[in-house]
């Protein structure tokens, strides 16, 4: 079919609809999605980590981190056996390429990956002066760019080192479990670039959600449970020297 | 990595809050310690520093007006800090900063120190001309009654005011150390002693501070020292002083005895990165050689000239131990991983927006501010010069 100037004429109102929406940024609506019926967490299977950082490639991707700052980066433990609470770690570049070969000699190495915990009691949002940061009724920390005053408290509150000030917005910035595909029925991006599964997106509300069966039947921990944040990122086969 | 000693997690490296928070609990503490002085004289009649009583209202005011200034220039977007005030989020201790400096500068020192001048600002908008008149006609705010009665209301509702002053001083700067103590997740500010001793150095370099202007401003004045206020006013300073150093020295003590996951980390730290401002500039240089130098007036008979040289010296160490203390609380709770397994380093800019050029700038800004409010209301009553001759102060 050949496209005449009738059509061309009838084609372009709807695309400066289209390009309005493009340039005002407008979200996609998610007309099925209901807040209450999710509880949002996610379950990182530590033996099955690489260290391969497409994770960490893929959360820069999509949500345009700039460099040197991180929303998920991957630590490597180095454990000795006569010393496992002073571990040997790295995480270059926080790992976004990968590891270099180890140069330790002896006792264990794995990978942690990390991210926001998105704690149910988190101290970030506890002590945000102005409610920027909040708890979203599905379970996710998230952040009002429009809002937050580049303050820094909430920063200094984390206790796993997740935030940042973006110095493009000057305003705190932190993984969000990729919210604006989430709701939509996807997962996140590191989940989804996992090669082997080590990540997966996980909802505590959802009654057929595997993570209920494997939390039954695994030994499963948070990061500094001491700190009573209620951490909803659950860690299978943590060794007891990360920190 | 420059600058990293060991593992940090990827988003610790860069400092978050630099030499101007530093400033904020500095220029608070001058605040609450002028403030506190001060009241001895109103509340609990001590006559001796009655001298420093007016003077430290105005340094007080001084430092107050500037005290957020850092705030307001460290804040990713400070054309949303009055957000504060708007939506402020309860459970935030930061966000009833601005409520609590509202409270003390509107209804505790800006109220007293009007009270306190009201008769001299009367008698001024009637003896000068000029724009001067027009600025002290409106600082009268309308009330020109310098009677006898008036001037007795003005001293009880004065009185009163001080009252509810000395404890929103502690309030003020409490609430400061609460802002650091009660962050968990550092185990270098969480203490519950942090507000108690954010207090006592309030305290400390209020009264240092507020001597050293007395005799400076005397000096530059050519007047006679009153001595036995400045006796009174450095005894006053070596006992809380002591009291100052004996909590930080029991939260040290205390650490080092429990040792917990955090001590080795934070041992390290003060032995290598903050060893020189915590263990050479705060202890040696700006606590016990200040409390050692004071202690000796107390104990020896030294001649008028030894004893002032020996509290000017005092008060600059003093000023300058908490200072430091100030630094190793801010910057040093920034220089360790929460993960107790590496360390960063703190670069300060020179003329950027947080830089040091910034820093100086508003540390010198209020003792101008002090300048023009000592210019307008004068705090020495025995001024020669214009109409305030003969004018004995309200109280």
């Amino acid at each position: 079919m050949s496209v005449t100037r009738r059509h061309l004429l009838l084609l372009l109102p709807a695309a400066a609809i289209a390009w309005k929406h493009v340039l005002a940024g407008t979200p996609e609506v998610s007309p099925n999605y209901k807040l209450s019926e999710h509880w949002w967490s996610m379950l990182i299977d530590l033996p099955k980590c690489i260290g391969c950082g497409n994770c960490v490639r893929a959360c820069q991707t999509e949500n345009d981190v700039p460099d040197g700052y991180f929303r998920t980066w991957v630590e490597r433990y180095h454990v000795t056996d006569y010393d496992i609470e002073n571990p040997h770690v790295d995480s270059p570049d926080g790992a976004k390429e990968g590891f270099p070969p180890s140069k330790e000699q002896g006792g264990k190495n794995f990978f942690v990956p990390k991210l926001c915990n998105h704690c149910a009691d988190s101290p970030c949002t506890q002590v945000c002066p102005v409610g920027a940061t909040f708890i979203s009724p599905d379970g996710v920390v998230l952040i009002d760019k429009k809002y937050c005053l580049g303050c820094r408290y909430c920063v200094q509150a984390c206790p796993y080192g997740c935030r940042f000030i973006n110095p493009k917005t000057e305003t705190a910035e932190k993984c969000t479990l990729c919210y604006h595909r989430i709701t939509k029925g996807l997962t996140t991006a590191c989940c989804e670039a996992c090669p082997t599964g080590a990540r997966q997106l996980t909802d505590l509300k959802n009654p057929s959600d595997p993570i209920h069966e494997f939390l039954k039947t695994h030994s499963v921990q948070v990061l500094k449970p001491y700190m009573a944040t209620h951490a909803k990122v659950f860690y299978n086969g943590l060794d007891g020297s990360v920190r | 990595m420059p600058g990293v000693e060991g593992f940090m997690y990827p988003n610790e490296v860069e400092l978050q809050w630099s030499v101007l928070i530093v400033l904020y609990p500095f220029l608070t503490g001058l605040v609450a310690g002028a403030f506190i002085l001060a009241s001895l004289e109103r509340v609990f009649q001590v006559e001796e520093v009655k001298p420093t009583y007016r003077l430290a209202l105005l340094t007080a005011l001084s430092f107050l007006l500037v005290a957020p200034l850092p705030l307001q220039l460290h804040l990713g977007h400070p054309e949303r800090s009055y957000e504060m005030y708007l939506t402020p989020h309860k459970t935030s201790a930061m966000a009833m900063f601005g409520f609590v400096y509202l409270w003390y500068l509107m209804a505790v020192l800006v109220f007293e120190i009007w009270l306190d001048y009201r008769r001299d600002i009367v008698v001024l908008s009637q003896s000068t001309s000029g724009w001067k008149r027009l600025l002290y006609r409106a600082m009268t705010l309308g009330s020109s009654n310098i009677s006898e009665h008036a001037l007795h209301v003005d001293e009880r509702v004065g009185w009163m005011i001080t009252l509810i002053g000395i404890p929103s001083a502690f309030l003020l700067h409490g609430y400061v150390g609460f802002i650091f103590g009660s962050i968990k997740a550092n185990p270098w500010w969480s203490t519950p002693l942090m507000p108690v001793v954010f207090i006592f150095s309030a305290m400390v370099s209020g009264i240092a501070a507020v001597m050293l202007l007395y005799m400076l401003v005397t000096w530059l004045r050519k007047g006679t020292i009153d001595m036995r206020c400045v006796d009174t006013v450095a005894s006053y300073l070596l006992y809380t002083f002591i009291i100052d150093f004996s909590l930080e020295m029991l939260d040290l003590i205390h650490r080092i005895y429990e040792s917990d996951e955090s001590f080795r980390s934070l041992n390290f730290m003060v032995h290598t990165k903050l060893y020189m401002s915590h263990i050479v500039v705060q202890i040696v240089f700006g606590t016990v050689a200040p409390i050692a130098l004071l202690a000796l007036t107390q104990v020896l008979r030294l001649r008028e000239m030894a004893r002032k040289r020996i509290y000017a010296l005092a008060g600059c160490l003093t000023m300058m131990g908490i200072f430091a203390m100030r630094w190793n609380v801010v910057i040093g709770g920034q220089l360790f991983s929460k993960s107790f397994l590496g360390y960063t380093t703190y670069k300060m800019g020179l003329v950027t927006r947080e830089g040091l050029l910034v820093a100086i700038v508003l540390t010198i800004l209020p003792l101008g501010i002090l300048w023009v409010l000592v210019k307008l209301l004068p705090p020495w009553p025995e001024k020669k010069s214009g109409a305030l001759a003969g004018v004995a102060p309200a109280h």
